[in-house]
């Protein structure tokens, strides 16, 4: 099976440094599932929050350019990894499907938009397009014994009428191909909870205060991990850790993975495609006891 | 609590204005408190949202525009996909913004310039440069950088890039950013 790609691939600025570990597993769990990605030639930042604060045509346009570099290379369909991201790039194709709005954004612009391009989420792909019960299939090292925490963030899958994916107040995409991978999905009520955004320079007392209810809430119901989608959350969550341990006086010591990290491992792919070893706190205790302990739910 | 005179201060062109630029209908707020309830920020607003509709209703300007809560809200889209009336509450709060820039009111100076900083490196190199921007915002506000034992488990983890990845299109991006500043002299 050979296929010319389907998707454009819009990776995203945080790929390229704090979410590195985020982009390479997806890339290689795309490649193992044969979904072929074809990376937008030259991409550009979509703007991310600032530009929308700043102004909603300015926040289009950045985005738009991306768009209108995927259709020139030939495609109707960019997924990205990163949930900020898509929420702009979907927020844009949204708001210029008004023509005036749409007029507005061109002047910004050197290559004017016309429409015909769709955007959606690697994760909306993999599941659509592959599904758990194909995923399942394809599991070479089962994650029992797994108890993860399942956390989408807050604008993977809001407002529904932009995102069109999942549902908005309990997705469960993450859920589910998690349990196909043999891991078990503990049930968490703050799925779609802000974990503090993109505060944490400005304002940590709100990242700190935030981040810490959603890691003591995975305690409570007794989750040995995390399990994210979103390069803002994982930082939130993984590399603030201890500032949170510090503000709020507790000892969480909770792995932070990405979907596709554990898709991965699960596929059996090569640790180094995976980059593990840039999560910051270590989930060598975790991973090495896979498979010794059949989980409390699903037994096979 | 603070009181308003509403009849004293009640601005309707600020009412329309809201609305034109957020596409929304103000008056569809009944007040039943669902957005406060939903946002997760309400612990740090000085107004919560709900209340800030309220004010929109009775023409509030100097009281939205200078608060805090509108830095703060972090378009989590929680109230906007929880409001039973269908408005798009963070839609008002992101336009609430762009006018309290335009005012050149800023309740938040850390976060405000914590975004222009980004958006700085977007326009110089196409892409977000991480350790730029937080070198300028640490610049720009004087304030020693709270995060500074992170620097080392980020670096060490080569998840930091040193340089900025700069892009063949950058003078595009630029150029859309000139663009805006002579269409909206934003
Ligand atoms: S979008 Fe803003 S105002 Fe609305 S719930 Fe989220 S943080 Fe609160
Ligand atoms: S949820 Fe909607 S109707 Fe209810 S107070 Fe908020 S804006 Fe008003």
């Amino acid at each position: 099976m050979n296929l010319a790609p389907k998707y454009a691939y819009y990776p995203g600025c945080s790929g390229q440094s704090t979410s590195s570990e985020y982009e390479v597993s997806t890339r290689a769990v795309c490649r193992a599932l044969g979904l072929e990605l074809a990376e937008i030639p030259d991409w550009s930042c979509c703007g991310s929050t600032p530009a929308h604060t700043v102004d909603h045509v300015l926040s289009a346009a950045l985005a738009a350019r991306n768009l209108v570099l995927a259709k020139e290379a030939g495609f109707d369909t960019v997924v990205t990894p990163c949930p900020s991201c898509l929420t702009n790039l979907k927020t844009a194709v949204h708001r210029m499907e008004d023509p005036d709005f749409m007029d507005k954004v061109n002047k910004l612009l050197d290559r004017p938009f016309h429409g015909g391009v769709q955007v959606k989420s690697v994760l909306q792909v993999i599941f659509e397009d592959i599904g758990p019960a194909r995923l399942k299939a394809m599991v070479k090292k089962p994650l029992s014994g797994l108890r993860l925490a399942p956390y989408y963030g807050c604008i993977m899958n809001r407002p529904p009428d932009v995102m069109q994916f999942d549902d908005p107040e309990n997705p469960i995409s993450i859920d589910k191909l998690m349990e196909a991978l043999g891991a078990e999905v503990a049930p968490f009520p703050l799925k779609v909870e802000c974990c503090g955004a993109s505060f944490g320079v400005a304002r940590k007392d709100v990242v700190t205060q935030l981040s810490g209810k959603l890691l003591q809430m995975a305690e409570t119901v007794e989750a040995q991990a995390f399990v994210t989608a979103c390069p803002l959350c994982q930082m939130n969550l993984d590399l603030r850790q201890g500032q949170v341990n510090m503000a709020a006086k507790t000892k969480h010591n909770l792995p932070v993975f990405y979907y596709t990290q554990l898709i991965g491992v699960a596929l059996g792919l090569a640790e180094t495609d995976l980059g593990l070893d840039k999560l910051i706190v270590s989930p060598r205790g975790i991973l090495a006891r896979i498979g010794q302990k059949q989980p409390a739910a699903a037994n096979q | 609590m603070q009181v308003i005179k509403i009849s004293h201060s009640k601005n309707t062109d600020f009412m329309a204005q809201v609305e034109r630029e957020s596409g929304q209908n103000l008056s569809l707020c009944y007040q039943c408190g669902n957005c406060t309830a939903g946002c997760p920020y309400t612990f740090v607003y000085d107004i919560p949202v709900s209340k800030i509709m309220r004010l929109l209703q009775t023409g509030q300007k100097d009281a939205v525009l200078s608060c805090h809560s509108i830095w703060l809200c972090a378009t989590c889209e929680s109230c906007t996909t929880r409001c039973p009336n269908d408005i798009d509450v963070a839609r008002i709060m992101d336009v609430l913004r762009h006018m309290a820039r335009r005012e050149g009111r800023v309740a938040e100076r850390t976060v405000k310039v914590f975004w222009d900083e980004f958006l700085n490196s977007v326009r110089k190199h196409g892409r977000a440069f991480e350790l730029g921007i937080v070198a300028s915002y640490v610049g720009k506000t004087g304030r020693f950088w709270t995060d500074m034992e992170l620097g080392p488990k980020a670096l060490l983890k080569g998840k930091l890039a040193f340089k900025p990845h700069d892009i063949k299109g950058k003078q595009e991006v630029a150029k859309i950013f000139e663009r805006f500043k002579e269409e909206y002299g934003g």
